[in-house]
């Protein structure tokens, strides 16, 4: 079926049901935490301490992480977008590495932080000599969030800027604008809906970082335990604790989906 | 899951290969030439038998169930470790396990009180602390007390699991006011961080310390005798394969893994 086929007719009845069974897979393990929640004791552990520790931790690595990521990745972006045009080697180079936090196990993406930031890794022992040393402070979830989100961010705005009217670039630049202001002005305002997906996404996968966060920073209170660790801790004790934190968790979360409008939710273009 | 929990499988080679008749045969005597290592009669016991146990187990435990494989070569043991707590809420979650060994007594009563156990949990092992810091040793520690300084990044395991409270009754103890860098989920992450020279120094148990060989540094904490964790195990009311999960029981019970626990470091009851 090619695709206007697709868009002209109804999808076939085995599609609809394929896609009932699809959504059932995603929603019907968050209806089961809704179900399990310790409803009457919730009020008191949603305000316990170490749920409010843990969660303004997540919410301020999270914004931090997120910050970064479109500092760091939106540049990032332009390059990929522009390396359709290099030979074939750099190009794939380019695309495999920026895929990679994707693909890798989160711990083992915690661990090469580790083997390259610690206090004995390979930039890390230079850092340690001048005194910084990154491991188990706040600053290395913040490391270890953008590392595993920036993968998300660079692919929303890459893929905005392939879509996007370049010839508008190329009018601005015909006028005499510098080519850091036609960034500014013409290509940033351009995909700023690609930029709202990434950064959603980005935060959304920040947010919930556990493997390379717990490897490479740790867990302590206040400090590196963020919500989905704290959730993990208190799963092997006190489940109701732990369903409580997830609830926190999945809240936040849809909170920021359903703040923003529907076409800046990733795969919506308006 | 925790940073550290090889899900060991070690497939029955010989299952396929050795028929019941050449078992019998190599019962009678020497009739073929085979040089596989015989079991030392027919034995009925056959399939899976899934082990839940805790970190500080994965090398003695995963050495014993090597051994009772040749042992009974119908039989194979599946070991999966982790964290004890972690592994006992596993359990009362409906995880399918045929034999859970903890670190402590405390977790182990999680299951028990779900009436998840089958029999009583018996005790077969005790460990104690001991104080682990890199080779290069860069916070110059000579003792438990240098631990309250603050400039020593220390690594304990989280109070939820049996090394973190064992820890913490110990800290307790000496009177120490200790502020870690982390907790961590189970002895094996704390170790692996000492190891990497990324804390000044851990509290891991012995048993631990002495796999580490020399990518670490022990230094003794006299005290720490006192405070001995005891480790029970028990089969599991949901097992499907009762008579081999009680057989491997009996076998980490038996001299052979007493010696092999002693070997490890454990202590004995």
């Amino acid at each position: 079926m090619g695709p206007r086929a697709v868009a002209r007719r109804r999808p076939a009845v085995i599609v609809w049901v394929i896609a009932g069974l699809a959504l059932a897979l995603l929603v019907l393990p968050v209806l089961g935490l809704l179900l399990s929640a310790p409803w009457p004791a919730l009020p008191a552990l949603l305000v316990a301490p170490e749920t409010l520790q843990a969660l303004g931790l997540s919410v301020l690595t999270g914004l931090v992480s997120t910050a970064l990521c479109l500092v760091l990745g939106i540049p990032l972006a332009v390059v990929l977008a522009r390396s359709v045009a290099w030979p074939v080697v750099p190009r794939r180079v380019l695309r495999a590495a920026v895929t990679t936090p994707l693909v890798l196990p989160p711990v083992v993406g915690g661990l090469a932080l580790l083997l390259l930031l610690g206090r004995n890794g390979v930039l890390g022992r230079y850092l340690a000599a001048v005194g910084i040393t990154i491991p188990f402070t706040t600053g290395a979830v913040v490391i270890a969030q953008t590392f595993v989100a920036m993968p998300f961010l660079v692919f929303a705005v890459e893929g905005a800027l392939r879509g996007a009217d370049r010839r508008v670039e190329r009018a601005a630049a015909s006028l005499g604008a510098s080519p850091l202001r036609v960034f500014r002005t013409v290509t940033i305002p351009l995909v700023a809906p690609g930029i709202a997906a990434g950064a959603v996404l980005c935060f959304a996968r920040a947010l919930g970082e556990f493997g390379a966060t717990i490897t490479f920073a740790g867990s302590y209170p206040g400090v590196t335990r963020t919500l989905p660790i704290a959730s993990y801790l208190a799963s092997q004790t006190d489940l109701d604790q732990s369903i409580a934190l997830a609830l926190v968790l999945l809240v936040v979360s849809v909170a920021v989906l359903l703040g923003l409008r529907d076409r800046w939710l990733p795969g919506v273009r308006g | 899951m925790t940073t550290r929990s090889p899900f060991r499988c070690r497939a029955a080679l010989l299952a396929g290969t050795v028929s019941s008749a050449l078992l019998l045969a190599a019962c009678s005597g020497p009739s073929t030439g085979s040089p596989a290592p015989a079991p030392r009669a027919a034995d009925s016991l056959t399939g899976t038998v899934t082990v839940l146990a805790a970190a500080s187990l994965t090398e003695v435990f995963g050495d014993l169930a090597a051994r009772f494989e040749k042992l009974h070569p119908s039989v194979t043991i599946t070991e999966s470790f982790g964290g004890s707590s972690a592994l006992a809420a596993q359990i009362v979650q409906g995880a399918p396990a045929d034999l859970f060994a903890t670190a402590n007594e405390a977790t182990m009563k999680t299951v028990t009180d779900a009436g998840l156990a089958d029999g009583t949990p018996r005790v077969f092992a005790t460990n104690v602390l001991t104080l682990v810091v890199p080779p290069s040793n860069p916070a110059g520690i000579t003792a438990l007390s240098d631990l309250a300084e603050p400039d020593v990044k220390v690594a304990l395991c989280d109070t939820t699991v049996p090394c973190g409270s064992a820890a913490l009754a110990l800290l307790a103890a000496e009177k120490l006011t200790v502020t870690p860098v982390t907790l961590e989920t189970d002895v094996k992450a704390v170790l692996t961080k000492v190891e990497l020279d990324e804390v000044d120094a851990g509290l891991v148990y012995a048993t631990d310390a002495r796999t580490a060989g020399s990518k670490i540094s022990q230094i003794a904490v006299p005290d720490a005798a006192h405070l001995i964790n005891r480790y029970p195990i028990v089969a599991l009311s949901g097992s499907t394969n009762q008579a081999a999960a009680h057989a491997f029981e009996q076998f980490i019970l038996s001299s052979t893994g007493r010696a092999a626990l002693k070997n490890a470091g454990f202590g004995t009851p």
